[in-house]
């Protein structure tokens, strides 16, 4: 694969989470217009590396490269405004603003015009246009998921990273995000999605990794490692 | 009944006066979870501001100068004392508060040599009007209204613009304002900042009522205002209006009881009193937020 196909290189990548070494020296691509998934435990180190590439944790060392310029160690202000989003875990969408201020903050750094984007917000999820005025805090958990991934969206991101967007929620409105989630991919926004459900997610996703305690152990395609033993031993209960 | 008249309104005045103090309180403590120990003494610098400053220039350059000056020392405070110690334990920003707000109570004293000074008596505020037959202050009936003027124009702030939703989402979850690009440390400083001018406005109108100032003059309104910003439940601004003018105004009618029964002196020991039934009752004030920490 060439340079130019890959929107981020993750190179060598140490992060230390509370006195210990959460992520152990991990390096993946991540190829422009992809799904690509991170599986792996609780506690794989998974979200570090995450909370990392967004900024909000500084990594220990390594290189964290966006089309070929370095974030590493950025705030995650500059972050955002190159195009890199994350949609954390447990949505932790602003329970007190609307759900309109809500899509409006994850647009925090644009000073254009919104109203096409929020058009395409509420193309994608009209339940929040139906609820717009209401409390996000009201929303249901399915609801705050949507407007969680709206409200990254609103920053029009070039890379939109997800952080086990399906936790909690009932298995129908899982197979409605992860529908979601390749409808955003269709519109050009590559995806870094970390999760749990390794089954949804590797059915999901054109490359996937796997990881085991703070390290890459498996990679290839989706399908590679829904075939794959040990995954099916380990993630998919098979 | 004339009588009633002129401590009601002297009461709501005083308590529009705590308001102004209050909301510098609330807002801090919304955003950063922080009693900012030294807004007090940042109350009484706007006071010593006022003295010097009208002192050689002619009061409509030396008040608008007093609310910038009473601004940049808020935000300098912030800047110095507080922002380094942004991860650190809350207790450790607590105290560095209480070391500022000694600092400026030994710094007043330095430059005055501890000696009272006196307000000067402000063209408007400090004439005289008289209101049901009772000479009152302009300042007494300006208050209530330049507060719900204020009021207004902070809530529409809060409510309406893209820095007022920044400081909401801020209050809320500092981790996610940073995800969305909002710098943190920008929206914590405009918090100081607008508590640092109504506080700047505050002193301009208590000290007219009562000119005396000295090192530790801040400390009772501020504490009083403190008491205001918990009772109407602290984080909130309408709860810090209504809490000041409840304080404001029992305060002044027990001072107003006829002096025979001899109970003015308790004044402040009723505030107090006041507080700790209320917050029996209502733990969280009474306009509180369920949890009050940080979820």
């Amino acid at each position: 694969m060439s340079n130019s196909d890959i929107i981020l290189r993750v190179k060598d990548l140490t992060v230390n989470y509370g006195g210990i070494e959460a992520v152990k020296g991990i390096s993946f691509d991540v190829p422009k217009g992809s799904i690509v998934t991170l599986i792996g435990a609780n506690g794989a180190g998974k979200s570090s590396t995450l909370r990392s590439i967004a900024g909000l944790v500084k990594p220990r060392s390594g290189s964290i490269a966006l089309e070929g310029e370095e974030l590493t160690g950025r705030d995650p202000t500059a972050i955002v405004a190159k195009g890199v989003t994350l949609v954390p875990e447990g949505r932790r969408i602003f329970p007190d603003l609307t759900v309109l201020e809500n899509l409006r903050i994850g647009a925090y750094l644009r000073s254009d015009d919104l109203s096409e984007d929020l058009n395409w917000v509420y193309e994608l999820f009209p339940r929040l246009k139906e609820r717009s005025w209401q409390a996000g805090g009201t929303l249901s958990g399915g609801e705050q998921q949507m407007l969680a991934v709206g409200r990254a969206l609103m920053s029009k991101p070039r890379l939109i990273m997800m952080d086990e967007p399906s936790l909690g929620l009932a298995p129908l409105v899982v197979k409605g995000i992860f529908e979601i989630i390749r409808e955003i991919n269709r519109q050009g926004v590559t995806v870094l999605l970390i999760e749990q459900n390794a089954n949804m997610a590797l059915k999901t996703a054109d490359l996937a990794y796997v990881m085991e305690t703070g390290s890459i152990t498996l990679s290839g395609t989706g399908a590679e490692l829904l075939t794959n033993e040990s995954v099916k031993a380990a993630y998919l209960g098979t | 009944m004339e009588y009633a008249v002129s401590i009601l309104l002297s009461g709501i005045s005083l308590g529009g006066q705590f308001a102004l103090i209050a909301i510098g309180y609330t807002m801090v403590y919304g955003i950063l979870r922080l009693i900012n120990f030294a807004h007090g003494d940042v109350f009484m610098v706007a006071g010593l501001m006022g003295i010097y400053l009208s002192a050689s220039l002619p009061f409509y350059i030396s008040l608008p100068l007093v609310i910038v000056v009473t601004v940049l020392l808020g935000f300098v405070i912030e800047r110095v004392a507080y922002a380094p110690l942004r991860s650190a334990p809350r207790m450790s920003v607590m105290i560095s508060a209480i070391g500022v707000s000694y600092l400026l109570q030994n710094v007043a004293t330095y430059v005055t040599g501890g000696q009272p000074m006196t307000y000067p008596e402000l063209p408007l505020l400090y004439d005289t009007v008289k209101v049901a037959g009772t000479p009152t202050k302009w300042a007494v009936l300006l208050t209530p209204v330049l507060v719900v003027i204020l009021v207004l124009a902070l809530t529409t702030l809060i409510n309406r613009t893209k820095i007022g939703m920044a400081m909401r989402a801020v209050s809320k979850d500092f981790e996610i304002s940073r995800l969305m690009g909002i710098k943190i440390n920008s929206v914590i400083s405009v918090t100081f900042i607008i508590g640092s001018a109504l506080a700047a406005i505050g002193s301009m109108l208590f000290f007219t009522n009562y000119q005396g100032i000295y090192p530790t003059v801040g400390a009772m309104p501020g504490l009083k205002a403190f008491v205001a910003a918990v009772f109407g439940g602290i984080g909130s601004i309408p709860g810090a209006v209504i809490g000041a003018l409840i304080i404001g105004i029992a305060e002044t009618i027990i001072k107003g009881l006829p002096s025979a029964w001899d109970v003015s002196v308790f004044s402040d020991a009723f505030t107090f009193a006041l507080l700790i039934v209320v917050l029996v009752f209502k733990p969280t004030g009474l306009f509180g937020e369920k949890a009050t920490d940080k979820v």
